[in-house]
């Protein structure tokens, strides 16, 4: 049988490594059909192949590609040659692939380090063979309804699937994260409140209310938003973990970020002020540090880094400021992350939504349960001057607006997607924001807002 | 006018709390009351017009039976007298015999209706649902891990028109018990369906029904309406395994 089991294996790894060299001669890359091919070919491909010797694991329901990409631009300026699957996918098949690619044709790993985005329902598939020795698990939250269920059966997977040797790193201010992994060695990052933070709740969502020891109400002594902050139980006495990697003050006007690690403080680059990026900025310093890094120098790495211009981008052009924003649609945590950021962004703003589910849209009817989640009361504020949207659910997410309490004078829809950029009133905001799914590329968009606004005010000064 | 949320700290999964904001637009004079868990339903010991509970994740199912089965000659009492009440999600499951978990497990259930639900977290069923009531067109949408299978289709709330019932063989969705009204359609239901809502505020005792943004509701209704009968299949597609 184990004969028969290693003729499968080689077999099915030679299938896929043929399939990546023709794909290679076809220049096409990021694709994850070799490790597709493996699976299918060898259920239990991961028990036979060969892993590198360090596996740093990211999930976590929000900031993993972004975390993944910080840590792995970290590693390159620190001189260390991974592996890892930034420009594939973060399921099984994707990290296959990764190893197809790493390995000879015997399997057997060339690079020794390797740097593994996982979606958080593959853990259950991947980690009973690829066992990361760090794992960082950037947050837990509400997500999809069709694929993630809800947060307790996502904690569910990944206390399932963690290996206990694994050493966890974890969001230390979110209760439901902090406490993965009942086995396993842990250590926290979290962020002190800052100075210009409110205590207040002001999401509708605020899923870890329950103590994760007892189960009884938690107090939150402080939210920064949904269930992020610092609790305890009255009831057994729990509190929030105490973070090894604390941030301690975020200076965005300077943009230096100072965080305590063992009680000694270290000052760096502030990479954005957005507090999910903090987060992000924050937790990929914690995985470096535990790697093995010393504190000076994975701060110092991010001198130089910036986050990924696939999910925010600003450009100012006359006095009009132009942004595209990535906002998950089906996730009602990342769509009020973001509008919450939308409301705080200075000055008057329009904001056109691209958030319709295109599959759905264009084969199916979109479940909407997910709007009702979403803070959308975030862009009910005298600075939004203009929402714009389109759409086959138009019409739905307009009575979400009202039910938000947003004057219907300030919405404005359209038939067409197409249609959306025709309505824009140029002179009634002074940044326009292009809030988008991950399915819609923005780019298209973008140059034709450039285009208006560079038509309409290029006149307007000539004129003068 | 008394309408009670019945544990919204732990039964609010799918947007189901926009049908208590909806309630809230529609009925700003009523008084709403939310009976947190560990606090005893106040429907239980005083007529109130109204009762909501929204969907639960499977564990809080087996917290909300520990919590109502002593209580549960009361309820019956309750569904007796014509208290009205809508759960959504899979919170009409607390109310039948059993819950077959994945592993097999039985867990007993309050035992106040005679279906029973049988988890499968292998297959998450999503899909929408087109359906029938009181010649009026129900629109909504499922995302659950259960089948429900009810003895006969007699007490169904819903009849499906496009989409699944209680299981993939039943077109009957959902039960009815005098007015005790139970959905595995999710969230925002209220919202979705005006005509269905302005029902249920008659049902409790509203003489003149208006509900918040009626208008507007209604045109996202309509055209929420040709693309059901459009897109919609009149069997969902078998669901993958996740």
């Amino acid at each position: 049988m184990i004969i028969f089991k290693k003729i499968q294996f080689y077999f099915a790894l030679w299938v896929a490594k043929f399939t990546a060299l023709g794909l290679k001669i076809m220049g096409r890359k990021g694709t994850s059909l070799p490790g597709s091919l493996a699976i299918i070919l060898c259920h239990d491909f991961f028990k036979y192949m060969d892993k590198p010797k360090t596996i740093i694991g990211i999930t976590g329901t929000n900031g993993k590609t972004t975390t993944a990409n910080l840590i792995a631009d970290a590693l390159i300026k620190c001189g260390i040659d991974f592996v890892g699957n930034r420009e594939g996918s973060n399921t099984p098949t994707g990290v296959a692939s990764v190893m197809i690619a790493n390995g000879n044709w015997l399997g057997k790993q060339k690079k020794q380090v390797a740097v593994f985005e996982i979606d958080e329902r593959s853990s259950l598939s991947v980690f009973p063979y690829v066992k990361p020795n760090f794992l960082l698990i950037t947050n837990i939250f509400r997500d999809s309804y069709r694929r993630n269920a809800h947060v307790e059966f996502i904690c569910d997977i990944l206390n399932n699937g963690i290996p206990s040797e694994t050493k966890l790193i974890l969001n230390g201010d979110d209760p439901l994260c902090s406490s993965l992994g009942k086995n396993c060695e842990k250590v926290f990052f979290g962020l002190a409140k800052q100075d210009f933070e409110e205590n207040a709740l002001k999401n509708l969502v605020r899923d870890g209310t329950f103590c994760p020891v007892c189960e009884n109400p938690l107090t939150y002594d402080f939210i920064r938003y949904h269930h992020i902050g610092n609790a305890h139980c009255e009831k057994c006495g729990y509190t929030s973990p105490i973070a090894k990697y604390k941030g301690v003050k975020a200076d965005a006007e300077n943009s230096l970020l100072t965080i305590e690690i063992n009680d000694k403080n270290y000052t760096g680059k502030l990479l954005d002020d957005n507090p999910i990026n903090i987060y992000n900025q924050l937790s990929a310093i914690a995985v470096l540090c535990e790697f093995g890094i010393e504190p000076e120098k994975a701060i110092a790495c991010f001198d130089n880094i910036s986050i990924d211009k696939t999910r925010f981008t600003k450009t100012t052009l006359y006095n009009k400021t132009l942004f595209s924003y990535l906002a998950k649609c089906q996730n009602p945590i990342a769509c009020s992350r973001v509008f919450e950021n939308i409301r705080n962004f200075p000055g008057k703003k329009c904001v056109l939504l691209y958030l319709d589910d295109r599959l759905d849209s264009k084969y199916s009817v979109e479940n909407m349960a997910w709007i009702y989640d979403t803070d959308f009361e975030f862009l009910n504020d005298e600075s939004i001057t203009q929402i714009i949207f389109s759409g086959a659910r138009r019409k739905d997410v307009y009575v979400r607006l009202l039910l938000a309490g947003i004057s219907e004078d300030k919405i404005k829809t359209t038939e067409e997607i197409s249609q959306m950029l025709d309505v824009v009133d140029l002179d009634a905001s002074d940044s326009f924001i292009i809030c988008h799914d991950i399915t819609f590329n923005s780019n298209f968009t973008k140059q034709r807002l450039k285009e208006m606004i560079n038509a309409n005010y290029s006149e307007a000064k000539e004129g003068n | 006018m008394k309408i009670e949320i019945l544990y919204p700290d732990m039964a609010y999964l799918f947007g189901d709390a926009a049908n208590v904001r909806y309630l809230k637009a529609s009925l700003p004079t009523a008084e709403f009351i939310e009976t947190k868990k560990g606090s005893k339903p106040l429907f239980l010991s005083e007529k109130v017009n109204f009762v909501y509970m929204g969907a639960l994740t499977e564990r809080s199912q087996e917290e909300a039976v520990e919590l109502l089965l002593p209580y549960k000659d009361e309820f019956i009492k309750a569904i007796d007298n014509g208290t009205v009440f809508l759960f959504t999600g899979n919170t009409l499951e607390i109310l039948g015999e059993y819950i077959i978990d994945d592993d097999g497990k039985k867990i007993p259930c309050l035992g106040i209706f005679d279906y029973y639900a049988k988890r499968d977290y292998y297959h998450r069923h999503n899909s929408a649902c087109l359906a029938e009531f009181e010649n009026m067109k129900i629109m909504g949408f499922k995302t659950q891990f259960t089948m429900c299978y009810p003895k006969t289709d007699e007490k169904g709330l819903f009849k499906v028109e496009k989409g699944i019932g209680m299981n993939e063989k039943s077109k009957a969705e959902g039960i009815r018990v005098n007015n005790f009204m139970g959905t595995y359609l999710i969230g925002p239901l209220l919202i979705l369906n005006p005509d269905f809502t302005k029902y249920l505020l008659k049902l409790i005792g509203v003489e003149k029904p208006t509900i918040a943004f009626e208008k507007e509701a209604m045109e996202a209704y309509k055209k929420r309406y040709e693309d059901f009968l459009e897109r919609i299949p009149v069997k969902p597609e078998k669901y993958k395994k996740m």
